[in-house]
């Protein structure tokens, strides 16, 4: 084993730089129409009459597309099919699509848009989630998919998790700590905003071409709004320019899109979406109300928990269900809690549907989680980091939900690890010295221990699966299939290294095809930090199995195992003279989960990730601004295959928790959103990310994994924010309970 | 539609055309030339994506006309190395690990190449200052300042 562990170069970083990666807008084929998508201007209203007369009349428009132009079913399907693909009676939210042309040009095409004319009855609306639940609300949910229906009409999902006695849990607690806390949405902000192209095929099939995280969805998508058997659907996902959640379903609704229009003109049809429309239109971050009751001992021992929680949907289901269950199992943190109540809503609101986005659920109530950490540790006049110590899980300890841990949990060595290369003492001492004497600026430090569920889980263990496809070609090179993504976060160089790493080859002679859904079987979606895991296990299968084949080819040749790497072009050859089959298919399933829906208890993960993360900012007493002066992160995630992409990973999440904790805002009124592209939107520049976090792995190898390895990606977003948000909390000294953490919010605490 | 006849260099080859009035140079380097490197993240100017040198100066090419190009010099990512190889300052983001996506990179390597044009020994805060218009989501931005800082030191090594 020499590849795994190193830092090899990433296969996909030469077409990066020198510009040649072919994200989707950098595609065409002949003939190829430009599609605009007509949107509802209001939050909620009926629809009387979509005119689209003046449109079809412009030169340059080559066709349009209303509901009754929809061959199958009027749905973009993620787990329920509440959504339609246009709306065709009623409009639930600014931004929904309600009709679609096609042009021969881009410019046309805006230009016909404005042409369209689409009559509504506005209706009243509602934005807030707790004001959908009371009585009389308007009513947002389509019913067939509102779960909580006998309760309230607008009412997803509720999901409850108990164990315990939570009653005598805080009757024998020596201190107890309430808050709540409040974070609002957060944009993906991908540099490449949403983008498809359908090119209509022979035999009555298609083709599309998206940025994209989960080609099998989109598969699914297309094939049922356009009323086609799954094979007629073939999706090759493109160069992807950042996904983050963003385009886990969202690229299920673009491409339906894109392909309804390729269908009706028989021609090919792009549809990519410009910058204003992507962050108005498309799933965010779910804002978030939790409230959090937690109890201890005097040693700091939690004895009780109780978190009720309520998620803002908007207007669909798309991922809510989804996301609302990890929140559930994410919620106590990675604690030892004997007795715990947690109640969980996702609620339909007038609002753009929320979905998928780093995390998934689970920075809403981390937030809390690890604010209630802090204020307990005050009450108890104990140090922050010792109260995460003293009640981080171990190897044979029990979750929250009652799941035994068996193996590789790491989550009391990150918090070690974090103290030491923090110094974290030193720091407290040295931030202490700087406030007293500095007048208008003040330091704090916080820090943050979260958990993090890897893969689907109980919710869908059905999706926990991959396949690879492996050919050894007759020169000795190899081809290798997948049906996971590369979106940045270097799925393909660590793909690359197992495979070369088994079959001794060098990189350069290992060619890892564009995921394309013809060529394996459905792999689940690239989200839920499993890509390296599953299909990592998915190409050491087929490894195994090819090196079994190349064995026996080499024992008949008479040469050596040690001498295959450098003489397997001569083996390969004899693959290809003796007519001997060259290509495998390499499959992997995840170990098995439970959990039981009526308590909340079970076993829903197969294995967790943990990280701490230590974070010293600076605070301008006079305008409320916050630097981040600094950042320690701790991660176990396993074995890390790769060490360049995975610190990649930390420091790209350390900034993006900081745009989710200080500088994100999306005000919304009246089920608007009044954001225009970057323009409103401040993600953080070079100028606010931290001059040289601190980045390192602690291995708790995760036996079933490939090396030992679990899932990263997601953790160091989750990870980060809340501990920017407790060092803000510690610099100011005062209670910090909603995001964003903007000067106005941190003048407003300063002046409570 | 009025047409205007432009005429530049860019990459050093010299390019004719007639353009519309409201044609962008992005939209004439990728659309006309196919010179698809420089990408169109907002259409705005907030985001640095298409990012390319007119004059050897770091312009977003969203926001310039092309006609605005006429005359002159325009550099784009396809210029910075010959046929398939790599420049220092491209190997120096390979090697520092500052691409992950890949749709900020080559807006990324313009801004830093115009700095290193005028600057052959940026400081780390002249860095910063180049590419502040340039938004990343995925790095965190240090390995691009890494790459950065690597590249200056090994251009001047050669020289």
């Amino acid at each position: 084993m020499t590849l795994i562990g190193a830092g090899v170069p990433r296969p996909d970083a030469a077409d990066k730089v020198r510009g040649e990666a072919r994200f989707v807008d950098d595609l065409a084929f002949p003939g190829m129409l430009h599609a605009r998508v007509i949107r509802s201007p209001i939050p909620h209203g009926r629809i009387l009459r979509v005119d689209l007369s003046r449109v079809a009349t412009h030169p340059r428009v080559h066709c349009t597309v209303t509901p009754d132009d929809v061959p199958g079913e009027n749905v973009v399907h993620v787990i329920y099919d509440d959504q339609p693909a246009l709306a065709s009676d009623v409009v639930r939210y600014v931004g929904e699509p309600v009709a679609l042309l096609a042009a021969e040009d881009r410019e046309s095409a805006r230009e016909a848009e404005t042409l369209a004319r689409v009559d509504y009855e506005a209706l009243p609306a509602v934005s807030d989630p707790l004001e959908a639940l009371r009585p009389g609300a308007p009513v947002v949910a389509v019913p067939a998919a509102a779960e909580g229906r006998d309760e309230s009409p607008n009412l997803f999902n509720r999901m409850r998790l108990v164990k315990g006695d939570v009653k005598r849990g805080f009757a024998e607690a020596d201190v107890i700590v309430e808050g709540e806390y409040r974070t609002g949405y957060q944009e993906h902000a991908y540099l490449e905003t949403q983008g498809a192209i359908a090119v209509p095929e022979e035999q009555g099939a298609i083709t599309i071409y998206g940025s994209l995280q989960c080609p099998f969805y989109v598969q699914g998508a297309v094939a049922k709004v356009l009323g086609l058997p799954l094979a007629k659907v073939r999706v090759v996902q493109t160069a992807t320019g950042g996904a983050f959640g963003g385009k886990e379903d969202v690229p299920s609704q673009v491409a339906s899109l894109a392909a309804l229009l390729a269908w009706k003109a028989r021609r090919a049809v792009k549809l990519v979406y410009d910058r204003e429309e992507d962050v108005l239109t498309t799933s965010k971050r779910h804002p978030s109300v939790v409230r959090y009751k937690s109890g201890a001992k005097k040693d700091g021992t939690l004895t009780a928990i109780e978190v009720d929680f309520v998620y803002n949907a908007g207007a669909y289901q798309t991922l809510s269900s989804a996301v609302l269950w990890r929140g559930l199992l994410t919620a106590a943190g990675p604690y030892r809690v004997p007795n715990v109540g947690i109640d969980g809503r996702s609620v339909a609101t007038h609002t753009v549907p929320n979905g998928a986005f780093r995390g998934f659920g689970s920075p809403q109530v981390i937030f809390a989680h690890e604010s209630q950490m802090d204020s307990l540790a005050e009450r108890l006049g104990m140090d922050r980091l010792e109260i995460r110590r003293r009640n981080a899980l171990r190897v044979g300890d029990e979750t929250a939900c009652g799941q035994k841990l068996k193996e590789s949990v790491g989550v009391l060595e990150t918090i070690e690890r974090a103290r030491e290369l923090s110094r974290w003492e030193d720091r407290l001492r040295a931030v202490a010295a700087f406030n007293a004497s500095h007048p208008h600026r003040r330091r704090g430090v916080g820090v943050s221990s979260v958990l993090y569920g890897v893969g689907l889980g109980a919710k869908s263990p059905f999706l926990d699966k991959a396949g690879a496809y492996l050919k050894l070609e007759a020169d000795g090179s190899v081809t290798l299939a997948v049906g996971t993504v590369e979106m940045g976060q270097g799925l393909t160089a660590a793909l690359s290294q197992i495979a070369c790493d088994a079959l001794g080859i060098r990189i350069d002679r290992l060619q890892l095809t564009p995921v394309d859904t013809t060529r394996v079987p459905d792999s689940g979606p690239t989200v839920a930090s499993r890509g390296t895991l599953m299909s990592g296990l998915a190409v050491l299968d087929a490894v195994k199995k090819l090196r079994a084949r190349i064995l026996d080819a080499s024992n008949g040749l008479g040469i050596p195992e040690e001498e295959i790497p450098a003489r397997l072009n001569e083996i390969a050859r004899s693959f290809f003279l003796r007519n001997l089959d060259p290509a495998v298919e390499g499959w992997a399933h995840a170990e098995p989960v439970d959990w039981d829906p009526e308590t909340g208890l079970g076993n829903p993960y197969f294995v967790y990730s943990y990280a701490t993360h230590v974070a010293e900012v600076e605070v301008d007493l006079t305008t409320g601004e916050i630097s981040l002066e600094d950042c320690v992160a701790v991660h176990d995630s396993g074995k890390i295959l790769n060490q360049g992409t995975a610190s990649g990973q930390v420091e790209g999440g350390i900034v993006q928790g900081l745009g989710f904790a200080v500088t994100e805002e999306i005000a919304e009124k009246d089920g608007r959103l009044k954001v225009k592209g970057f323009t409103t939107y401040r993600i953080p520049t070079i100028r606010d990310a931290p001059p040289s976090p601190t980045v390192e792995f602690v291995e708790a190898l995760y036996s079933p994994g490939p090396f030992g390895a679990k899932g990263l990606g997601e953790v160091p977003l989750m990870a980060a924010h809340a501990a920017i948000a407790r060092a803000i909390a510690h610099a100011i000294g005062k209670a910090v309970s909603a995001y964003p953490l903007s000067p106005e919010r941190v003048r407003q605490a300063l002046a409570s | 539609m009025t047409l205007h006849p432009i005429r530049l260099t860019v990459n050093g080859k010299s390019e004719e055309a007639s353009v519309p009035a409201a044609m962008t140079l992005l939209e004439f380097l990728r659309e006309r030339l196919y010179l698809t490197g420089a990408k169109e993240g907002c259409g705005a100017g907030e985001c640095g994506a298409c990012t390319v040198l007119l004059d050897g100066l770091p312009v977003t090419a969203c926001l310039v006309l092309a006609v605005e190009g006429d005359g002159r010099e325009v550099r784009t990512v396809e210029g910075e190395a010959k046929a398939t190889g790599l420049s220092v300052l491209q190997r120096a983001f390979i090697e520092e690990g500052a691409i992950q996506c890949g749709f900020c990179t080559p807006g990324m390597i313009m801004s830093a190449r115009g700095l290193l044009e005028r600057n052959s020994n940026p400081t780390d805060a002249e860095i910063v200052e180049a590419i502040a218009g340039n938004l990343c989501r995925c790095t965190g931005y240090e390995a691009i300042v890494a790459a950065i800082r690597r590249a200056a030191k090994e251009e001047r090594d050669r020289r």
